[in-house]
């Protein structure tokens, strides 16, 4: 049941995102062109997102647990520390010079295109470098880079 | 009518990736994040079960794709770029980034905004921000790429 869902939910944020727009890399970049020939269609995609996300949020949090598995997992730190900012930053620059973000790079795979599986296989190397160079993800933070601690 | 990326289309389909999110935490207690997910099928110390689940993800995701392409092929992208260094750069700073960053566009924006969780607004924020400065930089200030 819980491998059937996870299959059905990629599934549904996968037609999701094609038909939001997302999937298509020279709309992604016409939409991030706010100082050009502007094309603002995408930031509806984030809009409905977190309009649907907020309520169903707000109508999951405070259930014993979830329908198939016995615990809530969700992030609890509040902290803004280095790597959150150098990290998006990264992103946001790779976002810009490529119009992919993760989610939609991977749903283009099934275009068989090879300049998305380039794309997909850098991006792999690029979690598995962050692993073997930035080793805990928390913990181990420099102290004074998080401030509220 | 619905053609992907115009308004309609744009605000329907965030609707269904907000769906996906919102069912994904109440059905398994998870923040649906593409980024974690995907490190998480291949970061060592991944335990089987955990990477069961994520490959489940990633083929329904293929899935989807596909049957995506067989009703609106136009929605998938056939060649991005004949720059394929600056396509391998952009996925290296992609996916290292995402996760130093601890999230991309679903995990921290679509989930973490829905949360109003400060690290989250934050980190889209920032990303949102150098995105645009760096179309701004590649378009404007450099004349475009070849």
């Amino acid at each position: 049941m819980k491998i059937l869902s996870f299959f059905l939910l990629g599934a549904l944020f996968a037609v999701g995102l094609g038909i939001s727009g997302m999937t298509q890399p020279q709309k992604v970049l016409g939409f991030l062109d706010v100082f050009g020939a502007w094309d603002p269609a995408l930031m509806f995609v984030m809009g409905g997102a977190v309009a649907v996300n907020f309520i169903g949020f707000r109508l999951t949090v405070g259930r014993p647990h979830p329908l198939l598995a016995t615990r809530f997992d969700i992030p609890t730190r509040r902290d803004i520390d280095w790597q959150l900012v150098t990290g998006a930053s990264l992103f946001g620059a790779g976002w810009g010079l490529a119009g992919f973000c993760p989610g939609p790079a991977l749903v283009a795979l099934a275009s068989g295109s090879t300049d998305v599986l380039l794309f997909v296989g850098a991006m792999f190397i690029g979690f598995l470098l962050k692993d073997l160079l930035i080793k805990p993800a928390s913990p181990a933070m420099p102290a004074g880079f998080a401030p509220g601690r | 009518m619905l053609e992907p990326g115009n308004i309609p289309a744009a605000l329907f389909g965030g609707a269904l990736i907000g769906l996906a999110a919102a069912l994904m935490l109440a059905f398994n207690g998870r923040i649906l994040g593409v980024s974690g997910i995907a490190a998480g099928l291949i970061a060592a110390g991944s335990p089987a079960s955990e990477r069961l689940l994520r490959a489940a993800f990633l083929l329904g995701m293929l899935g989807g794709g596909w049957a995506l392409g067989q009703v609106f092929p136009q929605a998938l992208p056939g060649a991005i770029s004949s720059n394929h260094l600056l396509l391998g750069v952009a996925g290296l700073m992609v996916g290292f980034g995402t996760r130093l960053g601890g999230g991309c566009t679903s995990g921290h924006g679509v989930c973490g905004m829905a949360r109003l969780s400060p690290r989250s607004l934050i980190a889209t924020a920032v990303f949102m921000l150098v995105g645009i400065l760096t179309v701004f930089v590649i378009r404007h200030v450099m004349g475009g790429l070849a």
